[in-house]
């Protein structure tokens, strides 16, 4: 028994390894980076240990207008996209001619390049010399005056930034619900039927409960993903987020590190740690409540 | 409620997409189940009794034909409104609901001025409950009950809104064996208590034979014999039907008719003299065969194998259709297991002759 434990063990050791090496030793690094005020990665030096990075941290209006933009950003993007995805999903699900096609069609924005996509937002919103973008045109139409989309007003951008989020995570998430939904037994909707069920009590009662697994996992995995947000940002508004007050708060992350105001390592990682406990935190709850709403 | 199926066929569209044929699944139906009766559906896979089944309950129109239940024709009405319970092979109950509000399901969907309270509710789902002996499950899960006890509770769900009709689909399939008769009697039961109408689908004949008032022995989508159990058994109409009921299956001679007497083989079994001249299918049920010294038919010893009550005996028989002949007799009577032939007598109730091209049967 014991001989085989040790060759086990060894076994194990090159998964360890990588793990210690690249997961558990940065993430220890960062903890004690964020912990050591003034460190300056060049000389290897720093003041002291305290609590004054997280402080420093939590009172730059850089940052808070950050946490702020993420929040909204997540607030407004996981429900709507997952909902959205989810009416679509049903849509493919129930029609029968052209399924194929519009799967595909849906699809598209998976596979398509990002530079090419940025291109497209910008026909759509970007005030150029020549035009005011296309959405503006059709603003025209209704007698509305143009919008900055890009440099405008702040709840022009966020909903530049949210309409682009949901549109590029929406194509998983319908692949995710179509292929859950075409699980769901035939049966189950027969008995309903032959109960004499309503269609929204059958997509309540049953459809939704059957789903609820993988639209707890789209929930969770769209939370920590729009939390990380930060390439979406940088595509719409170029890489002076700060300026532009979209920064998130990965993006606040990396300015710190090596933005035009960068070099500061030890504010990054504060950061970063606080990202990290807020991820964790709304992890926990999303967990804690599907106990009650979600059924394996 | 009887049920009377006129003309029933429904066709579906082939798969094959190049050729644009269809399948005919059921084939001009025209039977009528009694009221308060145990119905089974019996043939093997793909021969239309799920279909049928579907058919009356609703989830499927029929191409042709008409359905009533009394004198409604409800041919065209949607499931809910038909008043029938359904009870699925793989029972269907809904896994994150437990077995009270699985039971219930069905009340909640009432509306109207057939609305019920709560505690209506509550207590017609525990009537389905004790009706079906389960009532001490209430609070479980699905996932949580053994088979049996599924089946249960899928039967409670069809029977708590007082349907009509109810109808099983292979109710039997998915328990083990021990259950399976276990479950077969409770089905009986729960039926004569209850007297609703209920037809049931089966590939089993053992499981149709034992439980069933009536039997429907269908095959490609056309019912050959209707009739009770003992009755179809005793006088299959064909081939197809003497073979498909009985275990250990009938045993299947060629032979034939000469001078108004049967043959297999050399040997003369016994007289025939209404049946017309010529070859034949002689099918013997296992338990035809009398041991006998002196009796007409030969057949080369095998083996004895002897299962509980049943002795039976695994001989050939050069004219036989399958490898061996399986004949069950009595264990009174010994066999010299040295000797190489055995020597049967015949009982001719358990003798058919069939015509060899269309399997149809004559009457000797």
């Amino acid at each position: 028994m014991e001989k085989r434990n040790m060759k086990a063990w060894l076994y194990l050791l090159p998964a360890f390894l990588f793990l210690g090496v690249f997961m558990i030793y940065p993430l220890i690094d960062v903890l004690v980076y964020s912990f050591e005020e003034g460190y300056n990665s060049a000389s290897q030096t720093f003041f002291g240990t305290g609590g004054y990075n997280y402080s420093y941290v939590l009172h730059d209006p850089y940052f808070l207008q950050a946490l702020k933009n993420t929040f909204l950003l997540v607030i407004i993007t996981v429900p709507l996209s997952t909902a959205l995805a989810l009416l679509i999903s049903v849509g493919l699900s129930s029609i029968k001619p052209l399924r194929d096609l519009f799967q595909t069609i849906y699809f598209l924005p998976y596979v398509t390049n990002t530079l090419a996509v940025g291109l497209v937002f910008m026909i759509l919103f970007k005030k150029t010399a020549y035009s005011d973008g296309l959405v503006n045109l059709v603003l025209h139409w209704f007698g509305s005056p143009s919008v900055d989309f890009i440099e405008g007003p702040y709840w022009a951008k966020m909903f530049v930034l949210c309409f682009y989020t949901i549109w590029v995570v929406l194509p998983f998430k319908i692949l995710i619900l179509t292929s859950a939904l075409a699980s769901v037994n035939q049966d189950y909707y027969n008995a309903a039927r032959v109960d004499g069920t309503r269609r929204g009590r059958i997509f309540c009662r049953i459809t939704l409960p059957m789903i609820s697994p993988m639209i707890f996992y789209l929930v969770i995995t769209g939370f920590i993903g729009a939390f990380k947000a930060y390439s979406d940002a940088v595509a719409l508004f170029g890489t002076d987020l700060n300026a532009s007050g979209m920064n998130t708060i990965v993006g606040y992350v990396y300015d710190m590190l090596y933005g035009d105001s960068g070099g500061y390592p030890s504010y990054a990682s504060a950061a970063a740690i606080i990202l990290f406990s807020i991820v964790l935190t709304i992890t926990c709850i999303n967990l804690l409540v599907s106990k009650k709403h979600v059924h394996y | 409620m009887k049920i009377v199926l006129q003309h029933l066929t429904k066709k579906f569209p082939s798969r094959n997409k190049k050729s644009r044929g269809e399948v005919t699944a059921v084939n001009d139906f025209t039977f009528e189940i009694p009221d308060g009766k145990l119905v089974g559906l019996l043939g093997p896979s793909g021969c239309g009794k799920s279909t049928t089944l579907n058919l009356i309950c609703g989830l499927l129109s029929p191409t042709e034909g008409k359905i009533f239940f009394g004198d409604d024709d409800v041919t065209k009405l949607p499931p809910e409104n038909r008043g029938v319970g359904l009870v699925f092979q793989n029972y269907a109950l809904y896994p994150h609901l437990t077995v009270s509000k699985n039971i219930m399901f069905p009340l909640e969907n009432l509306k109207g001025a057939a609305k019920l309270s709560k505690e209506e509710m509550n207590r017609r789902a525990l009537e389905a409950a004790k009706l079906v002996q389960i009532e001490g499950l209430m609070d479980r899960k699905p996932k949580e009950l053994s088979g049996g006890q599924q089946q249960r509770v899928a039967i409670a769900r069809a029977l708590v809104k007082m349907p009509r009709v109810l109808l099983l689909d292979e109710p039997l399939s998915n328990l083990d064996a021990r259950l399976r008769l276990q479950t077969r009697e409770e089905i009986r039961r729960i039926q004569r208590e209850t007297q609703i109408t209920t037809v049931f689908v089966t590939h089993d004949q053992d499981e149709a034979m034992s439980i069933s008032d009536l039997i429907v022995v269908m095959k490609d989508g056309i019912v050959q014999q209707i009739g009770a159990p003992q009755e179809v058994y005793d006088n299959p109409v064909n081939l197809f039907v003497a073979k498909f009921l009985g275990t250990p299956p009938i045993n299947l001679f060629d032979g034939r008719v000469e001078k108004g007497m049967l043959y297999i083989g050399n040997d003369a079994l016994f007289a025939a003299p209404n049946a017309p001249e010529g070859a034949v299918t002689v099918a013997i049920r296992p338990e035809g065969f009398i041991l006998k010294e002196d009796g007409p038919l030969h057949c080369a010893l095998v083996r004895l194998e002897v299962m509980g009550r049943d002795v039976s005996i695994v001989s050939t028989n050069a004219c036989s259709e399958s490898e061996n002949v399986r004949s069950i007799i009595n264990t009174e009577n010994t066999l010299d297991l040295n000797s190489k032939i055995v020597r049967f007598a015949l009982k001719p109730q358990k003798v058919f002759l069939f015509h060899k091209e269309t399997g149809e049967r004559i009457l000797f």
